[in-house]
């Protein structure tokens, strides 16, 4: 067991203006694991990586890590957060020297040179070493975001809807170097997403996280394709396809008004047309 | 070359000069004509237009100092100044040779005698005014700075330090610096009684009144920076659990660096605008003393004098804030694009 959530709730504010976010929490991932949180935008999925990255300490319940308690973020669970997060006035590579800097004190300049720049190449920035964050793409500080987690060696690694603001392209591209570099090291991962298609492509489980208030998670649907998976094979295999209709199904569901199959019977009143001929001649009025 | 030209205007805050540098490279010649139209002939104009208001009601005020002085005359002014500064130069330069001179017959005489140099004591010419004020600003606000930025970054980080010291910044920020002056006259007096010391007392006290004026806007700026760095990048700080000496050093201080140098900028500004009234008062050799001494000399000339030193405080105010400007510029990392 790498991570586990028990009974965690959290919310934020005080009395009238509180909010719960998350409800009852209960969550288990092993190691080497990738699971995938699919939810709809609002629904507190950032809230939930937080809480397991020590950010946020939860209301009620408890996060476990290897069975100890977190009590606030640490080296062992590598966070790619949503925005990027890189600070503009490190290059690439200083940028990915903050982390390495910090986990592998005892090494030598070199050693630590070496290994940040091992990453950097390993998302394919060797070229942008020295540029800064304001001077490269989204795809490319998304890359320096993930080369920065990776290169800390975490145990697991948290990442927060880390492709959401990417182009469908640049999208696909990541997704599948992100996948290689995590089965290459076994590292366990929590990714989190809005959609459905890349949980799919990347995780072994796929749960939900019910939207609304008070979110609680859905039920899990295991995703038995083997690996490698390639997108464009993908679209025809029938394990894909029913997998993924059961989730959107039920996100459906769950979503309430975003289902669009969605019919409500009302009873209407009986009602004729009355023609401003017919209004005029009492007579066929009454007849009517 | 053109681009070079262009980057100096650009620099040097001399923006109406690009399309002038863009019309003799023969770039869209009608939008140019255009843009002179709009940033070089309607500032002019409007100066010119200020010129003959002014030269107009000078003409129709007299004071007990004889006619206002119009344009022309501190113009006239201006010039007599330099000069003056010049022979004053001319002068100091002879007094050495002179002394220099005799030093040599001395010790061709006598090639164990004593040798003095004396200083040349001439009085301080508009030039030397000018320099001693930008000394004294500088000394301010350097002191200023030493004080304001520690104190910014301890309120930034901490709420209930910020709570404590808001009354006390809140009260002392709208003083002005003629009611410091007299405090720290006396105090600088008691304290400081030596009587060839390295700085004189004039200018401690000058530089020290403008840095109690000029250090606010530097405090709070960097307070305010400090305590509103984006979250992302302490949590960054956060999961990479870093030091507290390297977060200070490695996130919140360049995160603060644009807002911290909006505060210096503005803490320079105040600090030369308060200059002139304590070097009035406290008698530290520059402009205000300049502008004092005409003042109360009340020739025919101190009124003309007087304006010749408004304009300079003005030009040199805003080369202060230009350069102010383009440090900032340096430090900044580009905020809008990320």
């Amino acid at each position: 067991m790498s991570l586990e959530l028990i009974n965690v709730s959290k919310g934020f504010g005080e009395g009238k203006s509180r909010t719960d976010v998350l409800d009852n929490i209960n969550l288990k991932i092993n190691v080497g694991e990738i699971v995938a949180i699919v939810g709809f935008t609002g629904s507190g999925k950032t809230t939930l990586v937080k809480l397991m990255a020590g950010l946020l300490v939860p209301d009620r319940g408890n996060v476990f890590f290897k069975g100890e308690v977190v009590n606030g973020p640490g080296k062992e669970r590598g966070v790619v957060f949503q925005n990027y997060s890189l600070l503009p006035w490190f290059t690439v590579f200083q940028n990915v020297m903050l982390a390495v800097n910090e986990v592998y004190p005892q090494w030598s300049k070199e050693q630590r040179c070496d290994h940040a720049k091992k990453y950097i190449e390993m998302v394919n920035l060797g070229s942008a070493l020295n540029k800064r964050p304001a001077e490269l793409s989204g795809g490319m500080r998304q890359r320096v975001s993930v080369a920065r987690a990776l290169s800390m060696n975490p145990e697991m690694l948290l990442l927060d809807e880390p492709l959401s603001a990417l182009d469908a392209i640049t999208r696909g591209i990541l997704q599948q170097e992100i996948v290689n570099i995590l089965g290459n090291d076994k590292t366990t991962a929590l990714l989190i997403t809005n959609d459905v298609d890349e949980g799919i492509l990347m995780a072994d489980r796929i749960i939900p996280l019910n939207p609304g208030l008070k979110a609680t998670l859905g039920p899990e649907f295991k995703i038995n394709i083997e690996r490698p998976r390639d997108k464009t094979a993908l679209n025809d295999n029938a394990n894909f396809i029913k997998v993924r209709n059961e989730i959107i199904e039920y996100l459906m569901d769950m979503g309430g008004e975003a289902n669009p199959q969605k019919t409500n019977s009302y009873d209407l009143p009986e009602i004729s047309p009355v023609m401003p001929q017919s209004f005029f001649s009492k007579k066929t009025t009454k007849a009517a | 070359m053109k681009a070079v030209a262009i980057k100096f205007l650009n620099i040097t805050g001399m923006r109406w000069g690009i399309p002038l540098v863009k019309l003799f490279s023969g770039e869209q010649v009608l939008q140019q004509l255009k843009e002179i139209g709009k940033t070089i002939v309607a500032p002019i104009l409007a100066i010119i237009g200020f010129l003959l208001i002014w030269s107009f009601f000078a003409s129709q005020i007299t004071t007990s100092l004889g006619r206002l002085p119009g344009p022309v005359a501190v113009w006239q002014q201006a010039q007599s100044l330099w000069q003056e500064h010049l022979v004053e130069r001319k002068k100091a330069d002879e007094f050495y040779a002179r002394q220099e001179d005799r030093n040599a017959k001395r010790r061709a005489e006598n090639p164990g005698a004593k040798i003095s140099t004396v200083e040349f004591t001439g009085k301080p010419t508009y030039i030397d005014q000018i320099i001693t004020s930008l000394k004294t600003v500088f000394m301010g606000f350097t002191i200023a700075s030493l004080i304001a930025l520690p104190i910014g970054v301890i309120c930034g980080l901490s709420k209930t330090v910020m709570k404590a010291f808001n009354p006390l910044i809140q009260i002392f920020k709208p003083v002005s610096p003629l009611a410091w002056l007299p405090i720290v006259t006396m105090i600088v007096s008691a304290v400081y009684v030596t009587n060839n010391g390295f700085f004189a007392k004039s200018f401690i006290i000058s530089a020290i009144t403008v840095s109690l004026c000029s250090l606010w806007a530097t405090l709070i700026n960097t307070a305010l920076g400090v305590s509103s760095v984006n979250i992302d990048y302490i949590n960054v700080a956060k999961v990479l659990q870093l030091s507290p000496t390297k977060k200070t050093f490695k996130i919140l201080l360049p995160a603060t660096l644009p807002l911290i140098f909006t505060g210096l900028r503005i803490s320079l500004g105040v600090g030369w605008m308060v200059l002139i009234a304590s070097e009035m008062l406290a008698q530290n050799p520059g402009l205000g003393k300049f502008i004092w001494d005409e003042f109360q000399n009340g020739s025919s000339h101190s009124l003309a004098r007087i304006m010749v030193a408004v304009f300079t405080i003005g030009i040199i105010g805003f080369i202060l804030d230009r350069v102010m400007v383009e440090l900032q510029k340096l430090v900044s990392f580009e905020k809008a694009s990320l």
